[in-house]
């Protein structure tokens, strides 16, 4: 593959045991683009990512990546090594990748000035905040220069002024022309990418470009103080959206919605049609 | 309080492994206790040479055990069977009173055929060699060194590799440019040479501090000693596989050390065991490592009567060091098997692609 190259998963199926993690599921990753996975715990984000990395082995479907060497990964723990310091991590990966000297030292400031750890390179990466060790993990994932880059939910826990850092990292990596994948809760992260995956157990909710995953809410959301059924609402702010599978009704207002109100109205349409698949069949 | 109980309850029912250590280890130590703790020596294994060699045998009573007699051979040859460990009690006849030449690097074997030699009316006079004194030292030291391999090698090699795996840094190695034989050669090589000075460091300092000597080939005690570490650090790795968190490492790594302790002969000799416990002294590493240092150290083995317990610890750590690599290895690697490490790009395509 070329520059314009895509990688991803199609119709990915992972199962450990009897459990299905993935069922069928497809993400494209393009170069230049950031794709984003949603979903709750247990979605699958993360075995989807490890498809990609190679570290789980689908059932069935096909998966395109670059080698090992042309991939960043920043797995959900961070995998930074907490007993060397921020400068001894780079060297580490530098090495594991065969760069050194000037070149490695070049490509290390290039990452960290921008990331503002320049200036704590022998600090010991246990004492750095969770943003700035966010952003050195991010950092060691990008050194080797990546085609691929893989971020498992790269700003949990860590402030909304690291998250701004890190995602003016992200986004100049991807119009550096690096193709990112990236898995995470935050569904305001998920509205800037270029393409949304939403996961529920393992399945496709749904897919596209935020927008198209917005407008392609089923049934109707309205904004209510008190919610006619607490099963199909959920709370923003002081009131409450609430969800319906049919058309908007002569008395409601539906509203527009966002990609939370996406998300979650995606959601609760699949678990309202599980249950009523159910009960049809009982 | 009730709630706490229960919780607590809950979670121990859960926590098989403590669970384990709960009713297991207790009825662990007593069998060892009962049947293995025992400090008395009631057959020294002994041969006899010289002129008179039949007729002494004949008058010979226990706890002197006659294994051969050989009326052909000297007392240099008698010293070769003493070196060798053919025997713990060689008894040279002559024209006068026997001479029993004693193993003392066998404390308690030694100490009892000292005792019974007092009880012959001068007719065996005993000589004590490559441990005059009798020191508990001398014999101990040896043991030590193989202690602290042990310890290095599967207490801290389980929790620095357990380590990698709870922080999440495992994940991140199985990702880069890394062969898996880099990643285990990798972690491992450190704790070796860590142990490696550990052991020459016991043995030098137990030299100094106990007077221990150092007689023999330092080739076979390294060569020994590398091939008990390989053992040792490949239960390490092991035990790391099937552990989540350091607590678990820990707890199992103590459970293959116990019986290591108890049974190798390290404390208790090995025949004074009753044999339904010593068959296991046998299976464990820790036992042909002491047989090793003991030897080299003190008796100055040559390698014809050391090749015994070095062929056996080279068949435990081939077999231990292997299974260790694969179960690391399947653990870090899974997709490796499918997609070679050099591949330009990877699309794999899979069963059922569409």
């Amino acid at each position: 593959m070329s520059r314009g190259e895509e990688w991803g998963a199609w119709g990915v199926t992972v199962a450990h045991g009897r459990h299905l993690a993935l069922d069928e599921v497809t993400l494209e990753v393009p170069a230049g683009q950031v794709a984003a996975v949603v979903g709750g715990d247990g979605a699958g984000k993360t075995t989807l990512l490890r498809c990609l990395t190679g570290a789980a082995r689908p059932r069935s479907g096909r998966v395109a990546a670059p080698s090992r060497r042309e991939i960043g990964y920043m797995p959900a723990a961070t995998g930074v090594w907490r007993d060397l310091t921020v400068a001894e991590n780079m060297e580490f990966v530098g090495s594991a990748h065969g760069i050194r000297g000037k070149e490695f030292q070049r490509r290390r400031d290039a990452l960290l000035e921008p990331a503002g750890l320049a200036h704590v390179l022998g600090r010991r990466a246990g004492n750095l905040s969770g943003g700035m060790l966010h952003k050195l993990a991010f950092s060691a994932a990008m050194l080797h220069r990546p085609r691929l880059l893989l971020l498992d939910e790269p700003s949990t826990g860590i402030d909304p002024v690291s998250r701004i850092d890190l995602w003016r990292l992200i986004s100049q990596t991807a119009v550096d022309g690096t193709a990112v994948a990236l898995a995470t809760t935050y569904l305001d992260e998920a509205e800037r990418c270029a393409t949304v995956l939403v996961l529920d157990a393992g399945r496709t909710l749904r897919s596209g470009t935020p927008d198209e995953v917005i407008a392609g809410v089923p049934g109707t959301i309205t904004a209510v103080r008190t919610p006619p059924d607490p099963d199909l609402a959920w709370r923003r702010g002081r009131i409450f959206h609430a969800w319906h599978p049919g058309p908007p009704r002569p008395d409601e207002q539906p509203i527009s919605p966002d990609m939370e109100d996406a998300v979650v109205a995606a959601a609760i349409h699949a678990r309202h049609t599980a249950d009523g698949n159910e009960r049809g069949s009982r | 309080m009730w709630a706490m109980i229960v919780k607590e309850f809950l979670e121990l029912r859960r926590d098989r492994r403590t669970m384990a250590m709960i009713i297991v280890l207790p009825l662990v130590l007593l069998v060892v206790f009962g049947y293995a703790a025992s400090f008395n020596v009631n057959d020294i294994s002994t041969r006899v040479v010289g002129p008179r060699a039949d007729q002494v045998a004949a008058e010979l009573r226990g706890p002197f055990d006659v294994e051969g007699v050989d009326p052909a051979a000297d007392e240099a040859a008698a010293r070769d069977m003493l070196r060798d460990g053919d025997a713990d009690v060689v008894v040279v006849t002559g024209t006068g009173p026997s001479t029993a030449l004693v193993d003392g690097s066998q404390l308690f074997s030694a100490q009892t055929a000292v005792a019974a030699a007092a009880k012959s009316d001068g007719r065996l006079r005993p000589d004590v060699l490559y441990n005059p004194d009798l020191k508990t030292s001398w014999v101990m030291v040896p043991a030590l060194i193989g202690m602290i391999l042990t310890f290095i090698g599967t207490i801290i090699t389980s929790i620095g590799l357990v380590r990698e795996r709870q922080a999440g840094t495992l994940e991140q190695l199985a990702v880069m440019p890394f062969r898996p034989s880099d990643v285990i050669v990798g972690k491992i090589a450190p704790y070796f040479v860590l142990a490696a000075v550990d052991m020459v460091i016991v043995a030098v300092v137990g030299s100094l501090l106990f007077d221990v000597p150092f007689i023999g080939s330092p080739l076979i005690f390294v060569v020994g000693g590398a091939l008990f570490l390989f053992t040792v650090l490949g239960i390490g790795v092991l035990i790391s596989t099937v552990s989540q968190n350091q607590g678990q490492a820990t707890q199992l790594a103590l459970m293959t050390m116990l019986p290591q302790i108890l049974l190798s002969g390290m404390i208790f000799p090995l025949e004074s065991m009753a044999a339904g416990v010593r068959w296991i002294g046998y299976l464990l590493p820790l036992t042909y490592f002491i047989q090793i240092a003991n030897g080299t150290m003190l008796r100055a083995a040559p390698i014809s009567a050391q090749w015994i317990p070095l062929v056996v610890l080279a068949g435990m750590a081939t077999l231990v060091f292997t299974a260790a690599v694969l179960r690391f290895r399947r653990d870090l690697a899974p997709r490796r098997r499918a997609t070679p490490p050099s591949g330009p790009e990877r699309t794999a395509p899979l069963a059922g692609a569409r």
